[in-house]
């Protein structure tokens, strides 16, 4: 089906260990779902399955953006078909500035024969650095090495608006930052919010949550969705525990 | 799990040649009659016409390196190496003949419409009269030299026969005694007192086919207080190149000069490149060797600086790109033989696939000098992990009044920096040359714009070639 991410059925091992046990779950254009659960589930493998990472292997089950399957893609493919992961822990790229950078990536993104409007560019990019209050003096800075680890949190929130994709994984994009950084990068997810885009926020918290209101909350359990429910949900959660899960589970 | 699937080199890229027939051919195989065909067809004085017979037999009495440098060179067929090729003047291939390819290699590196059929071989003169004649008539006003050789040492022996194989002896090693013996092609540059030559010398502003020979032999004098830039080979591809490339360039920068040389090659997979480099600097003055290798089977090459008077300084700045089956043998060597000299040593090697970079430093302080300085920094890049990086600095400094810093790093392209970056949208290739290219930034950054530039192209291209 068009207009949505949809993962179905979705069986994943590491070398012969199981990780993702028949996970599925579909994302409407519009909406922001939750992914919550405990260390150790599967939710970062989920996360990099989408994105194409190579260490996983897919035994079953299809990852569907608008109704093509991208499982067997590229990780590039997969990106510039619209996906776009904020990563848990980004990566260094010593050398290469945040500009040139997104500017790599956005030029990948071209047709043969386009040419780049850098001042566009440029005034894009510092449009969507002031809101997320990124110091401009970091365009020219090498990407994530030597940032803290807000700045790196806020530094991926400026890719995913640059890139501008119609589906974002966010990846514990919470942790490691304090409340006030916390709110800057909501900020930027809720301008970014639109009926032509969806996220899937994965979180440890629901502290996230009250700043990123999501439209439905999903509880993540040794590899499948256990539970699924509105925004209530995740602080019922928080009130009760993952233990609570586990123990619905075992009189379930 | 999915298997990591190794890079793959494309090994026809850059071999490219056809045939072409000479006018000039001293046939197969080095001996005392291919010297004296070669002294012939250039018309000779018998003083150089000796020294290349001596440099013969020096070369034939010397061993080959192995003994420190790789075994390969025992590979080095000497019988079967053409020494001396000329084409004279007429063309003998037409821009149709190019194949497409090699038209859009040079589209891609955008090389200037007018460089690219002399490149190309289809003009055995480059028509530097239409593009370069006012820097040329320039250079005349100015007192400048600006020559082959051949001409230099007939029209000036005054200034070019004093320094002529003084910089770099014919027996200094076996190679630059092979140059010694055969060499064609190349600069000879006289820069007048006070004269600072604004825009860089390169040698397609003279015209004639031996530019870019395989042994060409280059003498550039920088006299008390002038400025010169001058840039070798370029980025194209070197078509129809032998297997085997040794030039020897010597450098004199009198007092207070400055001399920058510039090297971008970019060598086919075949060709060994072994090559003398080394500059003599008295007092106050400068020598900058810019070195970026890429490609070839072999290369050897450690620039050196003499620092012969107070207050010299001599500098090396090196990239070197060893893709898979390369190996690339680079360094420098700085001779401190003054007071208050100093040097910088910047290199960064990057080894891809089977790729193998070398690092060989050498820098002398003796006990008696006071206040010298040297800095010596050395990175790598491993992208992939058959590829081998060694360093072997050698550092002897003698005496209290000395300072010398070195620090040396090796770094690894990881497979979750490749994937953070395709996640972006860049196609594997894109995410290794961006890689690459920032890590040689900060030392691009000294070269001049439109070689930086070039350089960048030529990563691109490279990178994309390694993506299987």
């Amino acid at each position: 089906m068009a207009n949505q991410l949809e993962i179905r059925n979705l069986n994943v091992t590491i070398g012969d260990k199981p990780i993702l046990k028949d996970f599925s779950l579909s994302i409407p254009k519009g909406e922001v779902h939750a992914l919550m659960g405990p260390n150790g589930t599967g939710k970062s493998t989920l996360a990099k399955v989408i994105a194409g990472h190579e260490d996983y292997t897919v035994q079953s089950g299809e990852v569907l953006v608008d109704g093509v399957n991208i499982i067997g893609m590229e990780p590039d493919e997969i990106a510039r078909s619209g996906v776009f992961l904020a990563f848990q822990y980004p990566l260094e790229i010593p050398g290469v500035s945040i500009a040139n950078f997104v500017r790599a990536a956005l030029q990948a993104r071209m047709e043969e024969g386009e040419t780049f409007n850098a001042p566009a560019y440029y005034r894009s990019l510092y449009e969507k650095m002031d809101l997320l209050q990124i110091d401009r003096k970091f365009t020219a800075r090498s990407v994530n090495e030597g940032f803290s680890g807000g700045e790196k949190k806020r530094c991926e929130i400026l890719q995913m608006a640059m890139l501008d994709p119609k589906y974002c994984i966010m990846d514990e994009t919470d942790s490691g930052l304090d409340i006030d950084a916390l709110k800057i990068v909501a900020n930027g997810v809720n301008l970014m919010r639109s009926p032509d885009r969806a996220f899937l926020v994965i979180t440890h918290y629901q502290r996230l949550l009250d700043y990123i209101i999501p439209d439905k909350v999903h509880v993540m359990w040794d590899g499948r969705i256990v539970q699924s429910g509105n925004k209530d949900l995740a602080l019922e959660l928080e009130s009760k525990g993952y233990n609570w899960v586990k123990e619905e589970l075992a009189t379930a | 799990m999915v298997q990591h699937t190794p890079i793959e080199v494309d090994r026809e890229k850059g071999n490219f040649s056809y045939k072409t027939h000479y006018e000039y051919d001293a046939g197969v195989g080095l001996n005392e009659g291919v010297i004296n065909y070669i002294a012939d067809v250039k018309g000779e004085d018998d003083w150089i016409r000796q020294f290349r017979l001596k440099a013969l037999d020096v070369f034939n009495r010397r061993a080959m390196p192995t003994h420190w440098a790789t075994k390969d060179l025992e590979n080095i067929d000497f019988a079967k190496i053409r020494y001396y090729l000329s084409k004279g003047q007429i063309p003998k291939r037409t821009w149709e003949e190019v194949p497409d390819e090699i038209k859009q290699t040079f589209e891609r590196l955008g090389i200037p419409e007018q460089e690219r059929k002399f490149l190309a071989g289809v003009e055995a003169q480059f028509d530097s009269e239409a593009a370069y004649s006012n820097i040329k008539a320039d250079l005349e006003k100015q007192g400048v030299i600006f020559l082959g050789p051949n001409e230099g040492l007939k029209e000036h022996p005054d200034v070019f026969r004093k320094w002529f194989g003084k910089i770099i002896p014919t027996n200094d090693n076996k190679f630059s005694a092979l140059n010694s013996a055969v060499f064609s092609g190349g600069s000879f540059i006289y820069v007048p007192p006070g004269v600072k030559v604004a825009q860089p010398l390169q040698a397609y502003f003279r015209i004639n086919a031996e530019s870019f020979g395989q042994f060409e032999r280059t003498l550039i004098i920088a006299d008390e207080g002038s400025e010169v830039t001058y840039m070798e080979g370029c980025t194209a591809p070197q078509f129809e190149t032998s297997t085997i490339h040794s030039a020897v360039v010597e450098l004199v920068a009198m007092k207070s000069a400055k001399i920058q040389y510039i090297t971008v090659q970019n060598w086919s997979n075949n060709v060994f490149n072994l090559v003398t480099k080394r500059g003599l600097a008295h007092e106050e003055s400068e020598i900058r060797w810019i070195d970026c290798n890429i490609g070839s089977r072999l290369t050897m090459k450690y620039p050196a600086v003499v620092l012969n008077g107070r207050k010299a300084r001599g500098e090396v700045l090196s990239i070197a790109l060893a893709n898979d089956g390369q190996h690339q043998d680079t360094g420098a060597k700085m001779i401190h033989n003054a007071d208050e000299t100093s040097s910088n040593i910047i290199s960064k090697s990057i080894s891809i696939g089977n790729g193998r970079s070398s690092y060989r430093g050498l820098v002398h302080i003796p006990d008696h000098l006071r206040g010298c300085k040297n800095n010596t920094e050395c990175d790598a890049l491993l992208i992939n992990t058959n590829s081998r990086t060694d360093t072997f600095p050698a550092i002897t400094v003698r005496g209290n009044g000395n300072s010398v810093q070195h620090e040396a790093s090796v770094s690894k392209l990881s497979a979750e920096q490749i994937f953070y970056m395709m996640q972006r949208g860049l196609s594997e290739g894109e995410a290794m040359s961006l890689s690459v290219n920032g890590f040689v930034n900060d030392l691009m950054k000294h070269f001049p714009m439109e070689y930086s530039v070039e350089l960048k192209r030529l990563i691109d291209l490279e990178m994309e070639g390694s993506v299987g």
